[in-house]
């Protein structure tokens, strides 16, 4: 069973009109339960609870400190390549943009490696796009290995592999993959992904599943907010984290919040999703998966990550580059998405520790992928 | 009510009854019938399985209930086994309800050998229904292995104290990929309805019918609990309110323009 048999159960317009006519006594029936079916989760969703966001902050918050306490995990985000071959008409790295490309090479990459550890990071995000000729899995297990010495946690959001190639980069002292489905909705996808290897849906939908089948120990999920109706792109993204955590118990499965923001480039989303809106998802998120990481990335405000902080958020990234050499470079190139919140390092800690939060650098280690002979 | 599917077989009742320490097997069948249950198990080591006249077996109508064998009794894995390959051999569908209870006083499952004997079993063709303590991780790694159900106790077997491993089979519920099967220490229908209302798939009664002075409507009055719990569930519990009173607003944020 994987979660395309679950997730072809269900009519996203179907949903849609399901979640608009929740009414109140339904979100107080969900916010008054201990757990969340699709039921709850359709209810928290609605239009019918945005009267109610303040109780669901409060739950979130007090369910997010019991589980995690005052902590906050600290990542940061390294751009190996922009290379890319696929169409997302939203992305700033799609095939067709006309921007200089670049991959790092592996002294390259260690010199970013160098300059992220130095600011206090040990849990590293490997980002690329997709272009099989210029980055694959033997280059991605190369820089792998050429990191590790400086991080105790590498995770990848890279195009999507193979088993056999979740397992190379186990071995080469992977632990985690986030891979965000961008929109659960077929139709959409289709249109947004004109072309490349991405157009294939259910491959990217079952990637999760091959990676926790591989043995990655932690699994980030998302939608691209601003693309689909964010009520049922969320009730998708819950399902599926639900779906995950059920099958691959022994990962610890996160869902990100990005967000498109309606910017300078030609790509407007759709579907934007405003702050408050933004706040009912996390909260219901956390009401759904109790024990799920919630990740925010510097797409989003300073003001505004320090106050959605609270509501269940677990992890964090800062002062974050999205081009490929940009810790180290001092010209920058063309960036992924622009950031919104560009404190450093150091004043996201100081921020943490004004609010009460422990900043955590480090929550894993290697030591764990090595298996006894 | 709606139907319990276990390895892809429908069943109408969500209570499943054991045959063991009635006074008679009239008072067996009484509770039986009454109970409106489907499957009924029975102690591998308390019959002559090759028997069809074995004076329990006789008694019991293979046509209306599937005869859910148990391991009762055995203290190893390697005991359950060879006790479930009797029993198919003696003519049983390959279902094996598996107990491995090596301390014969509280005759608490051991999850260890419960686990090996999974494993073969599984790799055998059984449909194997592991009696366990209510523990999740044990539960998560037996469905891994292919068991039909887990069947977690609510508390020690007989002693008709109820859910009191609550916390931990709410657990088993939420995270369980297969039917759970709640075993083992309900003592009256209002516990059976607790584990129903939880979101248990069933649950399974043996000595509450058996001890009752009326065995017959004891069974009647279970049937009722499970059916009652059941409803409850798919109807939506409202909870205990816990509502938090908020003293620092987590969310004017959104409305400082």
């Amino acid at each position: 069973m994987s979660f395309l048999d679950i997730i072809n159960q269900y009519d996203p317009q179907q949903v849609l009109a399901e979640i608009e006519a929740c009414t109140s006594a339904d979100v107080e029936r969900a916010l008054n339960s201990d757990r969340l079916g699709p039921k709850g989760l359709q209810a928290l969703l609605s239009p019918a609870a945005e009267p109610f966001l303040e109780q669901m902050a409060q739950k979130a918050h007090a369910i997010t400190q019991r589980r995690f306490g005052k902590t906050i995990l600290l990542y940061a985000p390294l751009y190996v390549s922009n290379e890319c071959t696929n169409g997302c008409v939203y992305c700033g790295f799609n095939a067709t943009n006309k921007v200089p490309r670049k991959t790092l090479s592996l002294d390259e990459v260690e010199q970013e490696a160098r300059a992220i550890h130095a600011q206090g990071f040990r849990h590293i995000l490997l980002v690329t796009g997709e272009s099989p000729k210029k980055v694959d899995n033997a280059y991605l297990a190369a820089v792998a290995e050429r990191i590790k010495p400086y991080f105790s946690s590498i995770s990848i959001e890279v195009y999507p592999m193979e088993t056999k190639g979740y397992q190379q980069m186990v071995a080469a002292g992977v632990d985690g993959l986030t891979i965000y489905q961008e929109t659960y909705n077929r139709e959409l996808y289709a249109e947004l992904h004109p072309f490349g290897q991405k157009r294939d849906y259910d491959f990217r939908l079952l990637t999760p599943e091959r990676g926790g089948a591989a043995g990655l120990r932690r699994i980030g999920i998302g939608f691209l907010q601003g693309l689909g109706n964010f009520r049922t792109e969320a009730f998708f993204t819950g399902l599926h984290a639900l779906f995950l955590a059920k099958h691959f118990w022994r990962s610890l499965i996160s869902v990100s919040f990005p967000r498109m923001r309606p910017a300078e480039g030609c790509f407007q989303p759709p579907n934007p999703v405003t702050d408050p809106q933004l706040a009912q998802l996390i909260c219901t998120m956390r009401l759904l998966v109790h024990d799920a990481g919630l990740v925010l990335s510097t797409r989003e405000s300073a003001v505004l990550r320090d106050h959605l902080l609270p509501l269940g958020i677990t992890q964090i990234s800062a002062g974050s580059c999205t081009s490929p050499g940009g810790y180290s470079e001092t010209e920058k190139s063309t960036e992924q998405f622009v950031i919104d919140d560009d404190r450093t390092p150091a004043e996201v800690e100081q921020m943490l520790r004004n609010k009460g939060y422990d900043p955590v650098w480090k929550d894993w280690d290697e030591a764990f992928l090595h298996k006894a002979g | 009510m709606d139907k319990l599917v276990i390895a892809g077989r429908e069943f109408n009742s969500r209570l499943m009854v054991g045959t063991g320490k009635f006074s008679s097997n009239a008072a067996m069948v009484a509770a039986m019938e009454a109970s409106g249950a489907d499957i009924v198990t029975v102690a591998l080591r308390r019959v002559d399985i090759d028997n069809p006249a074995d004076d329990m077996l006789a008694h019991i109508d293979r046509e209306r209930y599937l005869l859910l064998p148990n391991t009762s009794g055995a203290r190893d894995a390697e005991e359950a086994i060879r006790l479930a390959r009797l029993a198919r051999a003696a003519g049983c569908e390959p279902w094996v309800k598996l107990e491995v209870t090596p301390d014969p006083y509280y005759l608490l499952p051991d999850p260890i050998e419960t686990l090996k004997a999974a494993e073969v079993l599984v790799k055998e063709g059984f449909i194997v229904l592991p009696y366990i303590n209510a523990d999740p991780v044990l539960a998560k790694h037996l469905q891994e292995a292919g068991t039909a159900t887990v069947m977690p106790l609510g508390a020690p077997i007989g002693t008709n104290k109820g859910v009191r491993t609550r916390d931990s089979i709410a657990i088993i519920i939420e995270q369980a990929i297969v039917p759970v099967v709640v075993d083992a220490g309900l003592g009256a229908p209002s516990h059976a309805a607790e584990a129903m209302e939880m979101g248990a798939d069933a649950v399974l009664v043996n000595t509450a019918l058996a001890v009752a002075e009326n065995p017959g409507k004891m069974g009647a009055a279970f049937k009722k609990g499970v059916e009652a719990g059941r409803e409850a569930y798919l109807a939506g519990l409202g909870a205990q309110s816990d509502r938090a009173e908020a003293s620092s607003p987590l969310t004017g944020f959104l409305h400082n323009d």
